[in-house]
């Protein structure tokens, strides 16, 4: 290594970057994909586990309350290797894509579910006497007045949440899901040159970086409902 | 049905990798016990950077970094420490990668953490300690952090719930903690029950801090 030209030509070399470029676009869309189907999924279902929780029916709550505090303790990527293994075992194909996407959406499931039933338990008892006693039914109570108040508390640690586990779509490395750090890793390996692993430490940044400024702003701005 | 157990509840295969496995479980926890403490140390001293500095240059070069690891995926981080590393020149063993990459991954979530708590000291808090003769370094540390930390605990909790869970991508890097001894054990018997015991160990091991969290965080909102 020679100083500073050997410096860039090892970390950031234009040749092989441009060699790579296209692999790594493909992985980023993978990245992008598998992240927000991850984030729909996963809000989603914890949306609703926080509904049911809100019923008040004793053995669906300690299911629901079991579900989250199991899902919450269990490292994302032992999740993602058991359902890798344990997938074709319940008779569904084995895809690295399915098994990264069920894995992270759980992970997200069980922590989304956990904001928003603290949104909905903080709020006091009489507003849903209140809406109740207006005439509207259990559920158009729970639709129109407590979950837009609810989310509304959650949302400042909900997008936190929701940030760090798209970020661990990396992990769907580990079963050789083709997305940015997988592509990354392989052009690395190929062309035995790191240029393309700072490539996608720097689409990373590109993605996540936003997102991480926008939860900044959205906890100094959201006005709790 | 059979197969199921035969492939993931095995007994006999759990019974056999026991060992190997708690040797795993053994290294996580000194893992954790490493990168903890200095990801929050240094945490700490990225917030109050942050709420004593007054330069305005110092506080965005702060910020910048805390928001710039939160951008980043810590495995990223692992594996650009792990493999980019040895071609500055330097090879770096398994321990000292994994370190350098949790420390400053950590370090950002811990200083958003302590930041919340500093700020939650009311600023008479340090009047009051200076006007009793401590000198700024004194009253920081043993009245505007004490309260500070206070004030966080269950975050400080959970996100060292989160640094343990973390360890799990140091099997990446082939150092031996739990989910790396498990997935050697699995090649070598040819069966995934290990990965599954290794999944219940970690519910032994972090089940009850999250429990102890959730009451935590309880017995805040009240």
């Amino acid at each position: 290594m020679d100083g500073n030209s050997g410096f860039f030509y090892t970390f950031f070399n234009l040749e092989i970057a441009a060699q790579y470029a296209p692999a790594l676009g493909a992985g980023a869309l993978i990245t992008l994909g598998t992240g927000a189907a991850v984030v729909v999924t996963g809000t989603l279902l914890g949306l609703l586990l926080a509904i049911l929780r809100a019923l008040d029916v004793r053995p669906l709550t300690m299911a629901i309350v079991a579900f989250a505090d199991i899902l919450r303790s269990l490292p994302p990527l032992v999740i993602l290797i058991v359902l890798y293994f344990g997938l074709p075992e319940i008779g569904l194909p084995l895809s690295a894509f399915l098994v990264t996407w069920i894995s992270l959406s759980l992970a997200l499931a069980a922590y989304a579910e956990e904001s928003i039933w603290a949104g909905i338990s903080s709020l006091p008892a009489g507003q849903m006497e209140a809406a109740r006693s207006t005439g509207l039914a259990w559920w158009s109570a729970m639709r129109w007045v407590i979950l837009p108040q609810a989310v509304r508390r959650a949302v400042p640690t909900l997008t936190n949440r929701i940030i760090s586990i798209t970020k661990n779509t990396a992990l769907g490395s580990v079963v050789s899901l083709n997305e940015l750090l997988n592509a990354a890793q392989g052009a690395s390996s190929m062309s035995g040159n790191p240029t393309p692993l700072m490539m996608a430490a720097m689409s990373y940044v590109i993605i996540f970086l936003p997102l991480v400024v926008f939860s900044r702003w959205l906890e100094k701005n959201w006005v709790r409902g | 049905m059979e197969n199921l157990i035969h492939n993931f509840f095995n007994v006999q295969v759990y019974a056999d990798v026991f060992p190997h496995l708690l040797r795993g479980l053994w290294t996580t926890v000194w893992l954790s016990a490493i990168v903890i403490p200095l990801g929050a140390l240094a945490g700490l001293g990225l917030a109050v950077t942050i709420t004593q500095v007054q330069s305005r240059a110092v506080r965005w070069a702060v910020i910048g970094y805390i928001d710039f690891f939160r951008a980043f995926p810590p495995l990223v981080l692992l594996i650009l420490v792990y493999f980019g590393w040895p071609f500055l020149g330097v090879e770096l063993d398994k321990l000292t990668a994994v370190v350098i990459a949790f420390v400053l991954n950590n370090a950002s979530y811990y200083a958003e953490v302590f930041r919340a708590g500093l700020e939650g000291v009311a600023k008479g808090q340090m009047e009051a300690a200076r006007s009793t003769g401590l000198v700024r370094w004194q009253a920081l540390l043993y009245i505007v952090i004490p309260q500070a930390v206070r004030n966080v605990l269950p975050d400080l909790v959970g996100n060292s719930i989160e640094v343990v869970k973390l360890t799990t991508i140091a099997s990446v890097v082939a150092l031996p903690e739990l989910l790396r001894a498990a997935r050697d054990a699995q090649a070598l018997v040819y069966n995934p029950s290990p990965i599954v015991l290794a999944a219940i160990m970690y519910l032994v091991l972090l089940w009850p801090l999250t429990r102890w969290l959730g009451r935590l965080e309880h017995k805040r909102i009240r």
